[in-house]
């Protein structure tokens, strides 16, 4: 990535780090319903590893923790936030809500409620890469926790069987709803999981942009070269709960500010700032103008859209 | 007009939309070099090879969900589950992905794959591999389920099920692979939704689906002979939707029903069935109307034990008499 690349990178960040934040505003505002999984602290695991992809032409599917993903593909963060609100200008025509962000268009297929769900739907879509002879690939992410689901362990000897162009990308944030990764899971690496399967892997720090995408170029190149599929393990945390009903008691306020010192957005910042890339002045206008934007167009246009009309209900359930 | 077997008419089916369309593939487990259980993908792997044809692990939910997450891409798989009871590791994705994704995604993805399983009582399989479930997916939004009584709906039904954009679960019968029926030798396409008047009669409705359907057509002629009682049977070969103005206009013809069904009887196709007209034709009704099912017990493996927990025709025939005071 030039400093041209990481500069627009980090603005992005800012947005989906603004974004997340007022999304949890919302919804404490009773204006966003449902679940609600936000994706503060991991901003380097998407950004780094889409930016070593194709964003909007390589698939991209994931868990219930997607709106980042679905911005990062090239969504409008508009029809995110309407999608939220459940209007019928929302992506998914508020039909779906925060667990389940769809833009097809952008290749971005999905987010899914189920954890594990998605493994051998990613698997699926690397079949028809596969069938149809396109050079894209399929990008699974997903969350530590899903590893310990059956599917992972076909989907990853059934991709390996058939040599599928699917990468699988762990955001292992250390905890699977409240229960710690130490509890929960025999073996704490989880890229070792995937040698069982003889699919090359590799474990990095998912903070840190720059090594995320040192990681995701070699592993992208790797299935976009037809070598079959690759496991990336990033190591993150997520700074909120799980979800909005999560209050965090079983980790302690240590642990976070621990992981808080290294911020994926500090990271970036900083490294740009010493380059002489950047100002710390810039920056602050950077999230200024960022919050100005969700403000008069993103919740803007979220607020003034209309809801859908009850008597489609029924609309979407078959062909 | 030929006469062919139930498993030749799936695999014909098979045949013609993978020679049609490149992205029509199937998968399932010994579906491919062994030629799968039922036969109904004979030939097809030497023809299509290993790409198209897709010898998967036993794992029932990984590989479904595969089939779905391709169909994403417009790939037209056709999904075999080689038996019923295996369907339930696959429900999630079944359930929750293929049923539910283009609800879900407001309109922007389908998932146009095929699942087809063979369920019902065959010989002596005991419990876990006698298992009846087409009551199980009938009540999912998004899904069609359909359930070919003959050669000829099992040739059309799939025809069509392929070539549609929803998922359609296809409940085949593991005793009907070998039955043998005319299927047009012209390319046929069996409609998805409705019923059909497998048989005319004025006294009683029979409604059957899959295998009751000949339970119902052998009673109606039992009933014709011995008892001057004139039988309707209608064929609900499609469950989901249920074919309602048909099941209506029988029952409103003949003011009586019976529905014979080798599942149990709670939650079931028969329960439907008797709401259906609850809402649609109480006033027509000359009687309750009444189920025929199987026992609420766990197949035994013991073959008198079998043959008493699931109906036959005489049990049709017992129904619809004592429906008229004769038994």
């Amino acid at each position: 990535m030039t400093l041209d690349d990481k500069k627009r990178v980090l603005r992005e960040m800012v947005l989906h780090r603004r974004f997340e934040e007022r999304c949890y505003q919302a919804y404490i505002e009773r204006k966003i319903g449902g679940f609600l999984h936000l994706y503060p602290g991991q901003e380097a695991c998407c950004n780094g590893v889409m930016e070593a992809a194709r964003p909007g032409h390589d698939y991209v599917i994931t868990g219930y923790r997607d709106h980042v993903h679905a911005i990062k593909c090239g969504t409008d963060p508009k029809v995110v936030m309407a999608e939220l609100y459940g209007k019928e200008t929302g992506c998914s025509k508020g039909r779906g809500g925060s667990m389940h962000i769809f833009d097809v268009a952008h290749r971005f297929m999905g987010g899914y409620a189920l954890v594990g769900g998605p493994f051998p739907l990613a698997a699926g879509i690397a079949k028809g890469i596969q069938l149809k002879g396109g050079d894209e690939i399929a990008i699974c992410f997903l969350g530590d926790a899903a590893n310990n689901q059956g599917v992972f362990h076909e989907t990853l000897n059934m991709a390996k069987v058939w040599n599928l162009p699917v990468l699988f990308v762990c955001e292992n944030n250390q905890y699977g709803i409240g229960t710690a990764i130490h509890r929960s899971t025999a073996v704490l690496d989880q890229f070792k999981r995937a040698c069982a399967y003889n699919i090359e892997a590799a474990q990095c720090d998912g903070q840190d942009i720059d090594v995320v995408y040192a990681h995701a170029k070699t592993a992208v190149d790797y299935v976009r070269s037809g070598k079959g599929p690759y496991f990336l393990e990033l190591m993150t945390y997520r700074y909120r709960g799980h979800s909005m009903s999560d209050s965090r008691g079983y980790r302690s306020r240590e642990e976070e500010e621990e992981w808080k010192q290294r911020d994926p957005l500090n990271i970036l910042r900083d490294r740009l700032i010493s380059a002489g890339a950047l100002t710390m002045d810039e920056f602050t206008q950077i999230e200024k103008s960022t919050d100005d934007y969700i403000e008069s167009e993103v919740i803007k246009f979220a607020e003034e859209s209309p809801e859908p009309n009850v008597t489609d209900l029924e609309k979407y359930v078959l062909a | 007009m030929a006469e062919i077997m139930y498993w030749e008419a799936i695999q014909r089916a098979h045949d013609e939309e993978m020679a049609r369309d490149p992205l029509v593939i199937c998968m399932g487990e010994d579906i491919g070099v062994a030629g799968g259980t039922y036969k109904a993908t004979k030939g097809l792997y030497e023809k299509y090879g290993e790409k198209r044809v897709m010898d998967t692990p036993i794992s029932e939910g990984g590989y479904t969900g595969l089939g779905i997450g391709a169909s994403f891409l417009g790939i037209r798989p056709i999904i075999e589950i080689m038996s019923v009871n295996f369907a339930w590791l696959a429900m999630d994705q079944m359930f929750n992905s293929a049923a539910k994704v283009r609800y879900m995604s407001g309109g922007q993805l389908t998932a146009p794959c095929v699942f087809r399983s063979a369920g019902g009582t065959a010989h002596q399989l005991g419990a876990q591999h006698s298992a009846r479930m087409e009551k199980v997916f009938m009540g999912i939004a998004g899904l069609r389920v359909v359930t070919p009584s003959n050669p000829k709906q099992a040739y059309g039904l799939l025809k069509s099920a392929i070539r549609s954009d929803d998922p359609v679960f296809i409940n085949e019968h593991e005793l009907m692979y070998n039955m043998k029926g005319e299927v047009p030798d012209e390319e046929y396409f069996h409609p998805l939704e409705g019923s059909e008047i497998a048989r005319s009669g004025n006294d009683v409705t029979l409604f059957g689906y899959n295998i009751s359907v000949h339970w119902c057509l052998k009673a109606a002629e039992i009933l014709d002979k011995q008892y001057g009682i004139s039988a309707e049977v209608v064929d609900l070969y499609s469950l989901a939707p249920l074919d309602r103005a048909g099941i209506k206009k029988s029952v409103c013809k003949t003011h009586r029903a019976v529905i014979a069904e080798e599942d149990e009887a709670p939650v079931g196709v028969g329960s439907e069935v008797i709401a259906i007209l609850n809402e649609e034709c109480f006033f027509d009704l000359d009687a309750a109307p009444v189920r025929v099912h199987s026992a609420l017990v766990p197949q035994p493996y013991n073959h008198k034990l079998e043959m008493a927990a699931i109906p036959d025709h005489e049990d049709v025939v017992n129904a619809v008499l004592k429906l008229f005071g004769k038994a």
